[in-house]
Order: C-alpha cells, then structure tokens, then sequence
C-alpha cells in the first residue's frame, strides 16, 4: 500500500516470498491493524461502528466474489442467493440443532460452498454469456427454495431468528463485541485471499481468466479450478451470510436478493477486478454511497421538498448512482478505484522529480 | 376442459414473452451483447407512455409515437454511449454493463415521473369473449396479434431489406462484413435502435396489462428462458421459445400451484433453462458452437 519500492535486495526465499517484503510495508500493516483493532472501536460512536460492522461483512463478500469475477473470469449473479444459503444453514443449525457460532459459520460456509460448486457445473460446458444467465437462474432457484419449503425456513415469512453469538461465554451483544467478531473474520478473508493469488490454485485461476485454451494447453484442468474457484468463492458468500444473520439477529430471504448480487457485483467492478484492496474500497463506497446521498439530500432537498419526496427521490437517485457508476467505471477506469490509487502511488514513487 | 384452457393461456402470454426476448434476440444476433437490461427498456417505454398518457394529457396517437421515437433514441444513444467503448472488452465486462444500464434505468423512470403504478388504459373493450367453451380476455388477444405483426414485420425486415441483410452478415461475421463494406458500428447501433422499438411495443401491451412501475421490469427476467430455449440468436426460435415457456408455466402453475401456495409461474422457466443449458446449451434453434474448453 503506502510505501515505495525502489532500492530493496531479497537474499532468502523467506524473503521472497513474504507477503509483505518492505520493512516500511510491514509497519504500514501493523499501523492499520492497530488503528482498526485497538484506536477505531474506543473512538467511534455506536453509529460509526454499526456502518463498519456493515462494510466490514460487505468487504468479506465483496473479496469472495471478486476471486471468482475478477481472478477467475467467472461471473456470478447469484451471489446473493449463496449468502442466503449460508445465513439460512446458520440460522437452522443455531436456532434448531443449538450449534454454537462456530459450527455454524463452519456449516454455512460448506453448505454454501456445496450449493455454488453445484450452480457452477455448467460452467464446464457454457462460459460467460450463458453462466451470468445460470447463475441467475441459481438466484431465482434458491430464492424460491428458501421461501417455499417450510422445513428449511419455518413458514410464514421465511424469518429465522439468531441469538447473537456467544464467544467464551460472553454473548456479543453490543456494536464493539460485533466489530471485533466481524472484523477478525476478515482479517482471515483478506490473508486467504491474498495467499491463495501466490499458490498454484490462484495461479491456475489467473491462467483461465486470461485465456482458457492456453490455460488447458499447459496441463490446467479447467473443469477443477472453475469449480475450486466456485467453491471458495461461495464459501466467502456462506460466511458473509452468517455474518449478516448473526449481526442483523435473523435470517431473512429478502435481505438476499438480485438486489444484492448486483450490489456486490458493483462493489468488486466499482472497487477493482482482481484485487482485494480494491473489493474493501468497493464495499466502502457502496457501502457509505446512500447513506451520503441520503444525508446530502436531507439536508440539500429538504430545503423545496418534503420528506416524502426526498425519501422517493433518494432510492431512484440511488439506483442511478449505483448503474451509472459501473458503467461509468468500466468504460473509463475498468480497474477501477484500485487502479486510481495505483495511479497516486506512482504518481508519489518519482515525486518530486517525475522526469526522473 | 382446464388443461386446454391452461394451454391456451400460456399461448396468449407466451407469446408476449416472445415480444420482449425479441428485443433481447435482436442486439445479441448483431452486436453479441447480452442485454440484462431488456426488462427495464420494456418498463422504460411503458413510463413514457403512460407518463404521457396520463402526467400530460396527450392522446393516444401522439403518446404512441412519443414512446417509440423516445425509445429507438434511447437504444441507440446506449450503444453510443455506452456499449461501442466496450467492444472487444472480455464478456463479463459487457454483461456487467448491461447490469448496470439495468440498474440506471430502474432508478431514472421513477426519478422522471413518480414511483406509483400508473395506468396505460388502451382502447380496447374491457371484460371477457367466450370463444365456443372457452374464456379469453380481449386484451390479450389483441396483444397476441399485434406481437404476431411485429414478428412478421421483423421477419420481412430480415429477409427482404438491405439493412436486414446487413444485420444478417454481420451476425454471420463481423470481420468480413466490415471488409465487405458495411458500416458495422453504425448496424450495432441501429440493433440497439430496433430493440428499442420492439421494447416500446412490449411496455405498450405490458404495461397495460400489468400497470406501469417499476416492478414491470421483471417480465425481463422471463427473457432469459425464452432466449436460452430458442436460440440466442435465433428469431424463430424467440417465438417459439415464447410459446413453450408460457405453456410450461401455465400448466405448472396448474398442477403445483395449489400444492406449494403460488410462485411456480416464476421457478419453473428457469428450471426446464437449466436443463436446456445442460443438455443443449445453444437452444432449439441457436447456432451450434463447439467449443470444447
């Protein structure tokens, strides 16, 4: 991240292969660490927390889908719908079987990642143009799944309640106690992530986004590695589910809907295809998107509209935000906000001598 | 009796399905673009048209050729605008885009005139027609005719006009059309502009039939099946698509609806879809790629 990368010698393979080489990008993690661990959560209000207990769980999402998108050249509309499997399996096992949170996370994860390695099959025959329209197919599936069959959902309204988690015997109930619980999930997410890109498996994803054929040619089994990359992917999406179940206190099908594929899809095109970095700004920024525009219209419409008007205004305004920005972004700035931060670090490596 | 009735609803309504992935049939043959947003331009016509009819008075004729004119500038001005940047971009850039123009469009008709359900009140008599046993509403019979029109306006178009053959090399080659002289961004373009035009004629006959918000997108999402069971690039097969998919779905409805509480009518395409894509992933009538990968 905020570092520059001249002038540095690698002696060891230790040294090679570390995520992090630079001393000075070693520090610049430990000092986000630390704000985010330690400074964040006794500064923040309990309405600072909950919006980044909220983009917290959206960046664990928003990394998943991007290994599949992004990595992979995959895509899935029906990620939603594979965190609804993952919030659902959680919500059974704890309200029913008494699982405690982390066999459900455990449990929602797998039971995610079975559904979505099974929705991706026919990748094997059909790519892009015929996936996007399988996996929407997956949305619409599961959707009716959860909403008709009463064993899974327990009826009327296909609302599960969810004590909130309990870890040592301490129920985290509050803002903070979620922030942490949330935010080391994602500490995990953004370190897997990030790893899994340097192994084999990663390398193999790489390979098939960029040219399936050649990929094949050099000894990769496609049909795997899709569906590797399925796998993970919808695990995210299983965890992030839970996440949501365990912060919002139920299970709801309607939080999960295209609505919210799109908005993921959004979050990874918006933030950067391919890189985590990118997946957490994205989540950021659509994350944080209606809650500025609605404080700007708040406090801007208000002044020759009433409530009402602003309320109806501000979804439409949202919507248009939301389709204007990932087509604005992939035609100008197709790796987007990732990339415009790229572009001020290389902006700052030669300052202040750019003839350099 | 029922079954036959069924039957012949899901006719009716299928063949409405078949005007929309029209539109949807017509972009992919020519431009290879996947529009998510087909729904959304149906809707968007339907706003113009009611919003006209209704927010400003105008009579039907001048509401009618509002709503097209409005129509074929916004198709085209999209595949200005927004798609011609993206040509040779990798397929999910394009999907995405679509996605996005999906969402955009979502958000402008109710931003341009209010979120509440309009009317799109057309002259046609209300109530039902018995034809020998069987029950029929008026409007939708009108609606299966005026999609059969378009379905035999748009065949004559691809079959006897110089533009029609153009759009017809082009879907068979771009590269080679391109030599041969035909303007091929400028035909990618007009694609766009003739879907625009079947999207008005679907938000004319849906929107009367469903009533105009936004929720009349969603009738896009019966597209896909349609699509992936005819042929992606096959307008035979849009109709016939059509048909079957509004059948199946009648029928459907009549078995299990009363078992499982409603909402088969929107699950049951998508299943008999995923078969397709198994089995037969180019359709019915689509041309056959192979591609083994």
């Amino acid at each position: 991240m905020l570092n520059r990368e001249t002038a540095t010698f690698k002696r060891s393979y230790a040294e090679d292969m570390a995520l992090y080489p630079l001393p000075l990008q070693r520090v610049t993690i430990a000092v986000i660490i630390l704000v985010a661990f330690v400074a964040f959560p006794f500064v923040a209000s309990v309405y600072m927390l909950g919006l980044a207990n909220l983009i917290g769980i959206a960046a664990l999402g928003a990394i998943g889908l991007n290994i599949l998108v992004g990595s992979t050249g995959q895509i899935s509309i029906g990620h939603g719908a594979f965190m609804s499997v993952g919030a659902y399996t959680a919500a059974v096992l704890s309200s029913r079987y008494g699982v405690p949170w982390w066999g459900a996370i455990l449990g929602g994860g797998s039971m995610s990642a079975l559904v979505g390695t099974f929705f991706g099959i026919p990748s094997l025959r059909i790519k892009g143009l015929y996936l996007a329209i399988s996996t929407l197919a997956a949305q619409l599936i599961i959707e009716w799944v959860l909403n008709h069959v009463t064993w899974i959902s327990g009826g009327v309204g296909a609302v599960i309640y969810v004590d909130k988690p309990s870890v040592f015997g301490l129920a985290l109930k509050s803002n903070l106690a979620m922030y942490y619980f949330i935010y080391v999930f994602l500490a995990i997410g953004v370190v897997f992530a990030l790893n899994i890109l340097r192994t084999h498996i990663g390398r193999a994803f790489i390979a098939v986004r960029d040219r399936d054929v050649a990929a094949e040619i050099i000894g990769i089994n496609i049909f795997r590695t899709k569906l590797t990359s399925f796998a993970i992917s919808s695990f995210y999406a299983g965890v992030t589910g839970v996440l949501y179940t365990y912060y919002y206190g139920m299970a709801n099908y309607e939080a999960f809907n295209l609505t919210i594929s799109i908005q993921f899809l959004a979050m990874v095109i918006i933030g950067g295809l391919g890189s985590v970095l990118g997946s957490i700004l994205g989540a950021i920024f659509i994350t944080l998107l209606p809650i500025v525009l609605d404080t700007v219209l708040g406090s801007v419409g208000r002044m020759f509209m009433d409530a009402a008007a602003v309320a109806s205004i501000s979804t439409s305004l949202q919507l248009m935000l939301f389709g204007g920005l990932i087509m604005f972004f992939l035609v100008v700035e197709p790796d987007g906000l990732s990339k415009l931060w790229r572009n001020v670090k290389d902006y700052f490596r030669v300052w202040p001598f750019p003839y350099l | 009796m029922y079954y036959v009735e069924l039957m012949i609803n899901g006719l009716l309504v299928g063949i409405l399905y078949s005007l929309i992935a029209l539109g949807f049939v017509l972009i992919y043959k020519a431009s290879d673009v996947i529009n998510f947003a087909q729904g959304e331009l149906v809707m968007f016509a339907g706003y113009v048209l009611a919003a006209s009819l209704q927010l400003y008075g105008f009579p039907l004729a001048l509401a009618i050729v509002l709503g097209f004119s409005s129509m074929i500038i916004l198709g085209y001005a999209i595949e200005r605008v927004v798609l011609q940047h993206l040509i040779g971009r990798p397929a999910v850039a394009v999907i995405m885009a679509t996605i996005g123009l999906a969402a955009f469009l979502q958000g402008l008709a109710p931003f341009l005139w209010g979120p509440e359900t309009k009317n799109l009140p057309l002259p046609i008599p209300e109530g039902p027609v018995f034809l020998g046993p069987i029950l029929f509403s008026q409007i939708e019979i009108y609606a299966a005719l005026l999609a059969l029109v378009c379905f035999g306006l748009f065949g004559l178009f691809f079959t006897k006009s110089r533009m029609g053959l153009a759009l017809r090399a082009i879907a068979d080659d771009q590269q080679v059309s391109q030599a041969m002289g035909i303007n091929v961004k400028l035909y990618f373009a007009l694609a766009w502009g003739l879907a625009g035009t079947v999207a008005a004629v679907g938000g004319l006959v849906w929107g009367n039939l469903l009533g105009v918000d936004v929720q009349l997108a969603l009738v896009g999402l019966k597209v896909f099946p349609v699509v992936i069971l005819g042929g992606l690039d096959s307008i035979v097969g849009a109709m016939v698509g059509g048909l079957i998919i509004g059948v199946v779905e009648s029928i459907a409805a009549g078995f299990i609806d009363p078992l499982v509480g409603g909402g088969t009518k929107d699950f049951t395409p998508y299943i008999l879809m995923i078969l397709v894509l198994m089995i037969r992933p180019y359709g019915l009538f689509g041309k056959e790629q192979i591609e083994r990968v």
